[in-house]
């Protein structure tokens, strides 16, 4: 191992990521400036088993995590050309998540610390969602930090990776992504639904309806969301089409859905930055791959004066890469590691970046 | 050779560092046994630490996993498969999947026919038939107690009060595998360097999911 644990490490991280349905292993190396580089960043996905149930099986999850999970973190190894005896830690997603999906993942890393002798990171999804940023546009200041997929959508105060993330506001019914997919399913479309919407709005007419921004009204929370009303409000719309006998403008109304969504989103997102005088806005999450979010986002924030950063959509996704770069941040800051211990929780609080994070022996094998 | 074996296919974690001389019957060196259905992820991996300082072994030194791979409830028994599989991949050496329940049966014995069990949760057991000499002869199975093959046996081993049977054979240890009953299933297959068999779970049930039906109308007709 390089460098000195407590005084601030260099090294190699392996990163581990079984949340949901993608079983993900990056490899990320954080040199002494504190540079991250991403080495590798393999994948495994099982979304294709879930599609015809409609969302994410949580058993069929867990048993393809079992499967793949050493053939992924021997890929990635062997994609960054590094040895097992060259990984300095491993970091894992200790929550939140599906229960059975992040045991796989975290009793994994566990063995590979043991066995290695090296330190363990059991780390907040979430905060690595903020972290994998990093990878593609370097240190990052303080900054509010929208996470929007099919299982999150919060606004995060960020003021650094290795202490604890404040919750601005979340959604208050479904995910920014569940909406995505129930919406897609009652256009006929597939699941996951974000990728089929975002294309196929891109024929259709986002001004054609207006559907409902909730929680927009001057009393509402200024910084939650709520998707439930959007989604029943474009079923009536779809459903009173279809009675009238008339043909269904499927991209029009995934294009009006879309716009409603995005508008809401980045109006909050960019209200709370002006709000708390912070002028780097994030978005992460499987929803900042899509295409009018980020558009709608880049063109509000340059108007408010806010700095706007999203990681390519390859690494807003879940995946390993933005574990392992949490980890190469805890391992740089000299952060004592997690114990072999700790549990998976899947509603771990956003506050908690770091689980079982202790200076004692029992961190090592 | 050294040998780890670890078992999570039923409410116990079970861990131990076991000596197997080329000829001699194996010696258990270390064993953690916690009988916790809920905190496997938790235990898991602190027992097998705890079990290598108590044989005063190293990672290192191991030459062999041995694992039980079922059957057991689903999410605890992935967790001792995962743990071996990735142990196994970070020291580079050879992982042997096991039975859990012939583990119970190796260490009941053999001599007369014996039904192995093992509790699946929702009313239901794994079993497995054993005859006399020992062999398996029927299952693992998924059941409910009322269909068990009780009166073929003349002894039961494995977790017995989950049972309401109208007949019970005499009950017999041990109730969980042990390390050494794990490692006593594929003892010869371990000295002979023979190369294990795919690593893989004994579910004996599909994933609990349903294909959704037509989607419903949030308006009335
Ligand atoms: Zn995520």
């Amino acid at each position: 191992m390089t460098g000195t644990i407590g005084t601030g490490t260099t090294g190699i991280v392996l990163g581990i990521e079984s949340s949901c349905d993608e079983t993900g292993v990056g490899v990320v190396q954080v040199s002494s400036g504190g540079t991250l580089t991403l080495l590798a960043d393999e994948i495994a996905s099982s979304v294709d088993e879930h599609a015809r149930f409609g969302g994410v099986v949580p058993e069929v999850a867990a048993r393809a995590h079992l499967q793949a999970m050493v053939p992924t973190v021997r890929r990635a190894l062997s994609r960054a050309g590094v040895r097992p005896a060259e990984v300095d830690a491993v970091a894992v997603t200790a929550g939140p998540g599906l229960a059975g999906a992040l045991l796989i993942g975290l009793a994994a890393a566990k063995a590979y610390a043991a066995a290695w002798n090296i330190p363990l990171y059991g780390v907040n999804h979430l905060t690595a969602h903020v972290a994998v940023d990093t990878l593609e546009h370097g240190p990052l200041p303080a900054a509010v930090a929208l996470l929007v997929s099919g299982g999150h959508s919060s606004l995060l105060q960020v003021s650094s990776l290795v202490t604890p993330l404040y919750p601005l506001g979340a959604t208050v019914d479904d995910a920014a992504g569940e909406a995505f997919d129930k919406v897609a399913r009652v256009l006929g479309l597939g699941f996951p639904g974000g990728p089929f919407i975002d294309r196929t709005a891109q024929e259709g007419d986002p001004d054609s309806v207006r559907f409902p921004r909730g929680l927009s009204g001057p009393g509402d929370a200024r910084y939650d969301f709520s998707f439930s009303g959007l989604k029943t409000a474009v079923a009536r719309h779809v459903e009173a089409q279809q009675r009238h006998g008339i043909t269904v403008p499927v991209a029009d109304v995934a294009a009006a859905f879309q716009e409603a969504v995005v508008d809401v989103l980045t109006t909050k997102a960019i209200r709370a930055a002006t709000d708390r005088g912070i002028d780097t806005l994030l978005i992460g999450g499987g929803v900042a791959a899509n295409s009018r979010l980020r558009a709608v986002a880049a063109h509000r924030c340059a108007a408010a004066g806010v700095h706007l950063r999203v990681p390519r959509p390859r690494l807003c996704t879940d995946n390993g890469a933005m574990v392992a770069a949490l980890g190469a941040h805890l391992l740089a800051a000299g952060v004592p590691p997690s114990s072999l211990d700790i549990p998976a929780d899947p509603g771990l609080p956003i506050t908690t970046s770091l689980v079982g994070s202790s200076s004692s022996t029992t961190n090592r094998c | 050779m050294l040998v780890l074996a670890l078992d999570t296919a039923s409410a116990a974690v079970t861990a131990g560092v076991l000596r197997l001389p080329p000829v001699d019957a194996p010696e258990v060196l270390a064993e953690r046994v916690t009988v916790s259905p809920r905190a496997h992820g938790e235990l898991l991996m602190p027992s097998v630490c705890s079990a290598l300082a108590g044989a005063e072994v190293s990672m290192g030194e191991l030459d062999v996993v041995v694992c039980g791979a079922g059957p057991g409830p689903f999410t605890g028994l992935r967790v001792g498969m995962v743990t071996a599989a990735a142990l196994g991949d970070a020291l580079s050496i050879p992982v042997y999947p096991v039975c859990s329940l012939d583990a119970i049966a190796y260490r009941a014995g053999a001599g007369s026919p014996l039904l192995v069990i093992s509790d699946a949760r929702r009313r239901q057991v794994y079993w497995a038939r054993y005859d006399e000499s020992g062999a398996r002869v029927e299952g693992p199975h998924l059941d409910r107690p009322g269909d068990l093959p009780v009166t073929s046996v003349s002894r039961i081993a494995g977790v017995a009060d989950v049972l309401e049977l109208p007949v019970v054979p005499r009950v017999v240890p041990p109730g969980h595998p042990d390390p050494a009953g794990l490692l006593a299933v594929v003892a010869a297959a371990v000295r002979a360097h023979t190369p294990p068999g795919p690593l893989t779970p004994m579910y004996l049930a599909r994933p609990d999911a349903r294909e959704p039906g037509p989607r419903k109308r949030v308006t009335s007709v």
